[in-house]
Order: C-alpha cells, then structure tokens, then sequence
C-alpha cells in the first residue's frame, strides 16, 4: 500500500506535484497516466525518498522510504533501465544491490532466470539493449520479493515482444496480490494493463476510477449517411439532436438509433449508414489533460483522435 | 512470455527481511561494486607502479647523474634525502588513488546508477560511510605496500652509490608511514569532492587543482604569505609528513597531518551537507 498526503514538489515557479493524495491499494495494477511533464516520475522519486517533497508525505506500508531499513523487501522499483554502470556485469550489479539488502547470490540467479537473462549474466550491462536493460531493472525491482512494485514507463521503446511480456508480468503480480504501480503517458496501453486509472496533469489528480469508469465516461455519438444530410439535420435538430456536418456522413448525438430512422422515413430521405460510436480511452484522456498539455503543437494539438 | 507462467513459484519463494545492520551490509554491497569494475583495478595498478616504478626511477637518475656538469653537486649531496628520493612516485600516484575516489561516488551519479544504489539504501550516510570504510581499507593497504616496496627498492639502487638509508635512521619510519597514510587519505577527499561535485570530470578538475595547482597560486602572494598559504595546501602539508628533512618552508610532520585531515574532514562536513540535502 502507498498512501500519498498532499504530496507537493516547487521547482522555482513550477508546481511539478501540485497537493496529490491518493491511496494505491494491493491486488490490482494501478495506471498513473498524465501527459508528458504531469509530474509522475516526480511523484514516484518523492515515493522512493529520492527527492524530498515540498510539502506532505508519501508512506510506504505507513513508513516514509527512508525509515525501512532494508527497502527493496518492500518496495521494488524501476524509474530508468540506464540508472546502473555500464561497466559491470548483470549478476554483479544485482549482486550489489541484493548484498545491500541482505540478500544472497541464490536470489540472484532466481530473479536472472526469471527474467530471461540467465545466460548474460556475466555480461557487462552497458552492453544490453534497452529491452534487456528493462529486464535487468526488473530483476533488480524483484531482488525482495517485494510487496509493492512501481515502475516508470516501463514499455518506453520496448519491441512488441517486450511490451507483452511487460504486460503479463504486471497483471500476474497484481494476481498475487501485490500492489502495482506503472506510470504511462499512453492511454491505450494503460487500458490493456491497468485496472485502475490515477490521471494527473501539471501535477494536479485529475480523475481517480475503474478502467471501465473511463470508457463508460465517453461520449457515444451515430454516424449517419444519407442522400440528403443538410435536410435530415435539419429534422433532427427539430427533434431535439445535436447535428454536427462532417462531409459525407453527420455525427448525431440526442436521439436512438430507432427514432433517427424514423424521422428520416417521415421525410422521405434514404438512410446509407447508421453506426454507433463511442469515444476512445485515448479521447477521455485527451478531455481531461487537454488544458494541462504543457506544450501544444503548432496544429493546435493534442489532436484528437477519432475512431 | 512463457517464463513468468513456469517460474511463479520461484518468484514467490520467501525472501525474509534480514536483521543484521544496514552499514554491514552496505559495507559487503559497496565492496562488490568497488571490485566489480575494471577502473578500480587500473587506478590500483596505476597507483603502485607510480609509487614503485617512478620513485626507482628518480633514484636510478641520482645515482647516474653526471657530477661532472653539476656544480652543486655536493651542495646536492648535503641536501640529498635519500627517503624523500625514494618516495617521488607518490606526487603522481595520488592522482591515479585521488581518481580512484572521485569515481566511487561520481561514477554513480555520472551513469544514474544513484538513484538505484539509494533506493537500496535509504540512508545516504550509511552510503557515504561504506564506501568511505571500503575504499579507505583498499587505500590503506595498496598505498602502504607501495610506499614501502618504493622505499625498499630505492634504497637498493642508492645503495649503489652508498647513498642509501634505513628505516632504523631518524623520522625514516614516519617518513615511509606518512607516504602511504597520504595515499589512503587522498582518496577520501577525492571521495568527497566526488560527493560535491557529482560528475566526474568537474571533480577531477578540483581535485586536481586543489592538489597541484593551490601551491603555485600560493606563490601570487608577496612574502611572507607565499609560503604560510603554501605550506597549507594539501600537497605541501602531506609532504611535511612524508619527508626526512627539515624544510623550513613546510610545517612540522605532526602540524602537516592536521592540516591535511583539516582538509579531509571539511571536504566532508560539505560532502554530507550537500549528500542529505539536495534530491538525488
């Protein structure tokens, strides 16, 4: 369990962690999402001790990092896959952690094999891809057995392979009853992964629910086509729809797909197409941090993407 | 994949949370990442053969100079001290160790492995502590070796010439004491600057004008201040503690030592300062 109180970080001017409180409980996969900048690797260096906060606490187990004498039974943690020295090998790195911690090379070979790595193990790490690089920082994540993992972006430049892999590893410790804690600035991945969503954008939590919450969250809309749209908006707009022209075809909103054909047939117009739409995970996430996105592009971005 | 399914049961086999001390075993951890890359090995090997290798070298060049086209040679004779002759190597080995120290800490933050050693270890003085106790345990006995094996084999090439001397002579002992007591200090505040500075070429440089280049700036002040601020920089307080002969420029081998660990100890009031304080 991480419970965090008002968690606050003041870089200057800039509100990096803006008075976040949220509790992330055991037995499911947690999805900390927010655009880039939103402040979630702050957030979770505050939760490691790595950086102090401004303001509030963040506890781990209902003790702040720094007061568990040997965290990584607690706590198993991959910020960066580059944050270790190129120069040593796979097993010696996880043997210096393991060894400040009280734990033994038979651990060590346990957490190698199950990542994958057993056979460059004595392989300098400075030598692995990025994927084996992520391997090798989960290992190390899962040196303690721990109770709680959290991991920063951890399918970031990752092949296919890599990211399903991620994926099954994540919800299979949530079944063991761990608490899991992945930061993403992807919705869609998120969704697959997750099964609860902590959005945050420039600091401030934005929304805190189920996955299914999000979806049922978005707006559902019909896309119709037919022979003569500038009239048939106009009848729908009489009965009460929101009629919104985008060439072809015409997106309604207000009205079920029944009494959309029915008043179409009343005035004599000829129905092509008629399909129900529902806004994506990634549009619900674009409405909530669209006026926290810190740098717009040019094209007034983030674009919105439509199904 | 498949291996996360087959090794459930393995990742869930009982790590027990240990009860020993956390320095103990920070001290094990750090003393596997000081073995575990080849910088260490080479600033070590460096070290001695600079210690060894150039001090033999120096007495080699004494005992075969040519008299003939030095007018001062006997005036060089009554200067000459054959221990502080033996130990030269040691001006240049102190930046192979200095090195050494810096890139125990600063090797860290350079490659971000930091931030993974103090999630390990929550407690940043227990950090610095074991790697001070680790490195300074390496230092003490490479340095000390080497200053001794220097001394041994330069007295041999002396010896040549009869120039040579023993540690049964006054201040001998303390002399060779003192040059491997330098070379296990100067990792520390290598060590220290490492912690201040954080990336390794920055602390280099300071180390490396700490060491080398404030005795020079010394030298811009008008006497008598020239040589009471010279004599304060570390090099020339070390070496009061690792030389034979009286200088009247350098402080006595006692006042040298304070000075130096002076030094040593503000190097790392700053170093814990700044460790605790700033975010890592």
């Amino acid at each position: 369990m991480i419970e965090l109180r008002e968690l606050t970080k003041r870089y200057g001017d800039t509100l990096a962690v803006d008075a976040l409180t949220v509790d992330i409980t055991p037995g499911c996969v947690t999805g900390f999402l927010g655009p880039n900048g939103a402040g979630k690797t702050t957030t979770m260096r505050m939760i490691l001790g790595l950086d102090a906060p401004t303001k509030g606490t963040a506890l781990i187990n209902g003790k702040p990092y720094a007061q568990h004498k040997f965290p990584l039974h607690e706590v198993g943690a991959l910020l960066d896959a580059k944050a270790l020295h190129g120069g040593r090998k796979a097993f010696d790195h996880l043997l210096c952690l393991a060894q400040s911690n009280g734990i033994g090379r038979k651990r060590v070979k346990t957490v190698l094999e199950l990542v994958g790595l057993a056979d460059v193990a004595n392989k300098r790490a400075g030598t692995f891809s990025l994927g084996m690089g992520q391997r090798l920082g989960i290992a190390g994540a899962l040196l303690g057995d721990p109770g709680i993992l959290m991991f920063d972006e951890p399918v970031n430049g990752l092949d296919p392979e890599g990211i399903v892999w991620i994926r099954t590893l994540l919800r299979w410790l949530a079944s063991e009853g761990r608490t899991v804690f992945v930061s993403s600035h992807l919705m869609t991945e998120m969704a697959m992964t997750a099964d609860r969503l902590i959005v945050v954008g420039r600091g401030k939590l934005i929304a805190d629910a189920t996955v299914e919450d999000f979806v049922a969250r978005g707006e559902r809309w019909f896309e119709v086509r037919s022979s003569r749209p500038t009239e048939l908006a106009g009848a729908l707009g009489k009965a009460g729809a929101s009629v919104e022209e985008r060439g072809e075809s015409s997106r309604v909103r207000g009205l079920t797909s029944t009494e959309i054909g029915d008043i179409a047939l009343a005035a004599g117009i000829a129905i092509y197409g008629l399909t129900e739409q529902r806004a994506s995970l990634e549009d619900v996430f674009f409405e909530l941090t669209g006026d926290s996105v810190e740098y717009h592009g040019m094209l007034g971005m983030p674009a919105r993407v439509t199904s | 994949m498949s291996t996360v399914e087959a090794s459930s049961q393995r990742l869930s086999s009982n790590v027990s949370a240990p009860s020993g001390s956390a320095l103990r075993a920070a001290l094990v951890s750090e003393w596997t990442k000081l073995r575990s890359v080849r910088s260490t090995v080479w600033a070590l090997l460096l070290t001695s053969a600079f210690t060894i290798g150039l001090s033999a070298l120096f007495c080699w060049a004494f005992v075969n100079r040519d008299e003939r086209r030095r007018d001062g040679s006997l005036r060089d004779l009554f200067l000459f001290d054959p221990t502080a002759r033996s130990l030269r190597g040691v001006v240049l080995a102190q930046l192979a160790i200095g090195v050494l120290g810096v890139l125990v800490m600063s090797s860290e933050y350079t490659t971000g492995m930091i931030r993974t050693s103090m999630a390990a270890v929550p407690s940043r003085r227990v950090l610095l502590a074991a790697k001070t106790i680790v490195l300074t345990t390496v230092s003490l006995v490479v340095g000390m070796v080497s200053a001794f094996v220097a001394f041994f084999l330069g007295q041999a090439i002396l010896d040549g010439k009869g120039l040579g001397t023993s540690l049964g002579e006054p201040s001998v002992l303390r002399a060779v004491l003192g040059a491997g007591l330098y070379l296990t200090l100067i990792p520390m505040f290598g060590l220290a600057l490492g912690t201040i500075v954080r990336r390794t070429p920055g602390a280099i440089a300071t180390l490396f004008g700490v060491v080398l280049i404030l005795p020079l700036l010394a030298d811009a002040f008008p006497e008598p201040w020239d040589v009471r601020l010279g004599r304060l920089s570390p090099l020339n307080a070390g070496q009061a503690f690792f030389s034979v002969r009286y200088d009247p420029d350098l402080l006595t081998p006692t006042e040298g030592l304070l000075v130096f660990l002076g030094w040593v100890v503000a190097a790392y009031i700053v170093a814990i300062v700044m460790l605790t304080k700033r975010d890592a």
